[in-house]
């Protein structure tokens, strides 16, 4: 492990790759600060750039970088304006906002600062002791294994979507299984399902899908429900003065940022929990285990409630990069959206990832410290500054961004045909997510289709049927979760629905 | 029938679609030697397919639950009639975009999008909005092309050479 840490600052200490943490992490909290543009459509945008620099690491440090600009510049705008611009940053606003209110937002900006340091460092130094781990463990994973363990992927992010959704992420996870057959494939002689359709033929490009679930509908609700973007007036930039925190401050959220960081780290790891739960979660428990007058104070400008959120959101974000880096499989919408960006820059993450590109696995956990170092040292005193950009009108801005939509389509297909189909299936995300579907399980069934299919293929050609599902005993292991993982949470619906109707109906 | 469903519904739809192809139309393509293989195209399609349509039949036939407090779906209320009319043109502003950026070229195309997408949102300071356009879009033009290298036809076509 020495040595890879040594590879790893080697690789990330160039001054190429310093430029890239900082340039990625300076881009990210700019953009992620706009409504409307969350880490997913940034990374999706900036994955041409990375393409164009072709080498591995230092494309993964640049997109690692925004990543985390993207989250740092959310939970500035949550904390700033009310107005979170990614859902991982939704639980900051909750004390971050009145903190801000009562004058006190350079101080909010400074806990958010310290507190997501804290949590993506530990996360870091987690994820150094986890994922070789799990690399050398998942080394033993043959092609049949590598499918049941996209099922259990699968189904994980089916099972967390929420209560009453199960249905419905399972139904998106189909949805994006079926669009990843379009097109040509190299295990066979013809293309599926194009229609006849010449630009078909190569498939759906993967920015254009990314482009179309999560930026293109954000873009469309600023347009249709104005209220989103409005700004108050009065809590803009001038009022950041005062950056400093007090000894006991200090020691009020230290022992939350303890906690939060690693739990925020675990839930991270799990796939289809991510930043959004994690932060949740983290509130959640640090309400309830704060004491009495403590606890009174959540939600009216708590220190304690500003941090647990900032350290577990920035550690799930590194332990989302665990199943990535390790087995291949991404657990969110980010993370599915690099692994699509490592494919296409020519790397396969997975165990394997360790042994063949050490300099692309350590290169990117040592980005990842810089990239926290960057974001206290560089963003904090640029965030006077950068909060100005809050100001920009909505009529200049709304077009922009959809400029931005289109170009990311763009630049990576380099094909006009790209950009129609990136408006219909625009529109199509936009009326999903007025159904409440989620999207991220398209994306990532979407992503996955390609690699389930080849490795369900190797297997099944290897035993002449699909008679390894019960006869490898850790295939079968891993079916067999993935199955309750769908099952347990209806059946405990269902059991909840059958107690509650024996309940009169009160409150 | 609430969007839910009708989503469903059409999903299900899509599903049989799908089906179709791949029990029928793929299985009459295979060739004669493909036949004796034991993963063929259409496997993972029709697993697919059935699968989706037994997904889409749960939601559709299970009594659905009251839309989650602030999700997307509460949103939808706050939705006024004009707000759609200035989405819609926005949309159609970007299929124009689509079909006008060879022809134009990118940066009569980009600079057209940028205003008129300004004016309809209701922009009134004309002369700052035009100035802005295109001032963006030679900047995107020039880091696109020049530091990318990736290229993108700047002026219309029939000013191009190549």
């Amino acid at each position: 492990m020495i040595e890879g840490i040594w590879l790893g600052l080697s690789t990330a200490l160039s001054i190429q790759n310093l430029l890239m943490v900082i340039a990625g992490c300076l881009i990210g909290t700019l953009i992620g600060m706009l409504p409307g543009l969350g880490p997913m459509s940034i990374i999706a945008i900036m994955i041409p750039v990375a393409i164009k620099i072709g080498d591995p690491s230092t494309a993964l440090i640049l997109l690692a970088g925004v990543y985390y600009g993207a989250i740092f510049g959310g939970s500035t705008s949550s904390i700033l304006i009310n107005a979170p611009g990614v859902a991982g940053t939704v639980a900051t606003s909750f004390d971050g906002y009145p903190m801000a209110r009562q004058g006190k937002a350079g101080k909010a900006l400074t806990i958010a600062a310290i507190a997501s340091f804290a949590g993506g460092t530990v996360g870091a130094i987690l994820l150094m002791g986890f994922a070789p781990a799990l690399a050398s463990f998942a080394l033993l994973f043959h092609s049949a294994e590598y499918f049941a363990l996209m099922v259990v992927g699968l189904s994980a992010i089916a099972a967390f979507a929420g209560t009453g959704q199960v249905a419905k992420a399972l139904m998106m996870t189909v949805a994006g299984l079926m669009l990843a057959t379009v097109g040509e494939s190299a295990l066979f002689n013809a293309p599926r399902y194009t229609m006849g359709v010449q630009d078909l033929q190569s498939g759906i490009g993967f920015i254009t899908l990314a482009m179309a679930l999560f930026a293109l509908p954000e873009a469309l609700f600023l347009v249709l429900n104005p209220a989103r973007s409005k700004s108050q007036s009065g809590n803009g930039a001038g009022e950041i003065k005062d950056l400093r925190i007090t000894g006991d401050e200090a020691a009020k959220i230290a022992p939350v940022i303890a906690r939060q960081s690693v739990q925020g780290f675990l839930i991270g790891v799990l796939p289809g929990a991510g930043a959004t739960i994690a932060s949740f979660l983290g509130y959640a428990v640090e309400r309830n285990i704060a004491k009495g007058d403590e606890q009174a104070e959540f939600g009216k400008g708590s220190v304690k409630g500003l941090a647990a959120p900032e350290s577990a959101n920035n550690a799930a974000c590194t332990g989302s990069f665990v199943p990535l880096l390790t087995l291949g499989i991404p657990g969110s919408g980010t993370t599915a959206i690099l692994l699509g960006a490592l494919l296409a820059l020519n790397v396969a993450p997975g165990p394997r990832l360790m042994v063949d590109r050490p300099e692309v696995f350590w290169s990117v956990i040592i980005s990842m410290y810089i990239g926290n170092v960057v974001l206290l040292v560089l963003n904090l005193p640029l965030i006077p500054y950068i909060a100005k950009l809050l100001a920009v009108p909505r009529n200049f801005l709304i077009p922009f961004i959809l400029f931005f939509t289109l170009m990311g389509a763009y630049i990576g297909q380099n094909n006009a045909t790209e950009l129609l189909l990136l408006v219909g299936l625009g529109v199509i995300a936009t009326i999903l997510r007025f159904a409440d579907y989620p999207l991220a399980p398209l994306l990532i069934g979407f992503i996955l289709g390609g690699l389930l299919e080849d490795n369900f293929a190797r297997a099944v050609n290897l035993t002449d049927g699909i008679g390894f599902m019960w006869q490898r005993p850790m295939t079968l292991a891993m079916l067999i979760i993935g199955i309750l993982l769908i099952i347990l949470p209806a059946y405990r619906q269902q059991r909840a629905k059958a107690l509650s109707k024996g309940v009169a109906q009160g409150d | 029938m609430t969007l839910e469903r009708g989503i469903a519904t059409l999903f299900l739809a899509i599903c049989i679609a799908y089906g179709y192809v791949a029990f029928v139309t793929m299985q009459n393509e295979l060739l004669p030697f493909e036949l004796n293989m034991s993963f063929l195209p259409n496997t993972l399609p029709r697993a697919l397919s059935v699968l989706g349509a037994v997904i889409a039949l749960v939601i559709i036939l299970t009594p659905s639950k009251p839309a989650s407090e602030g999700g997307t779906a509460a949103e939808f209320k706050n939705v006024a009639w004009g707000n759609i009319a200035q989405t819609f043109g926005l949309l159609a502003l970007m299929v124009a975009y689509a079909m006008t950026l060879r022809p134009l070229g990118f940066i009569g195309s980009t600079s057209l999008f940028l205003i008129l997408g300004g004016l309809l949102l209701g922009e009134r300071r004309f002369v700052l909005l035009t100035a802005i356009s295109v001032f963006a879009a030679f900047a995107v033009w020039y880091l696109v092309e020049r530091l990318l290298e990736i290229v993108l036809r700047p002026w219309p076509a029939f000013l191009m050479t190549q």
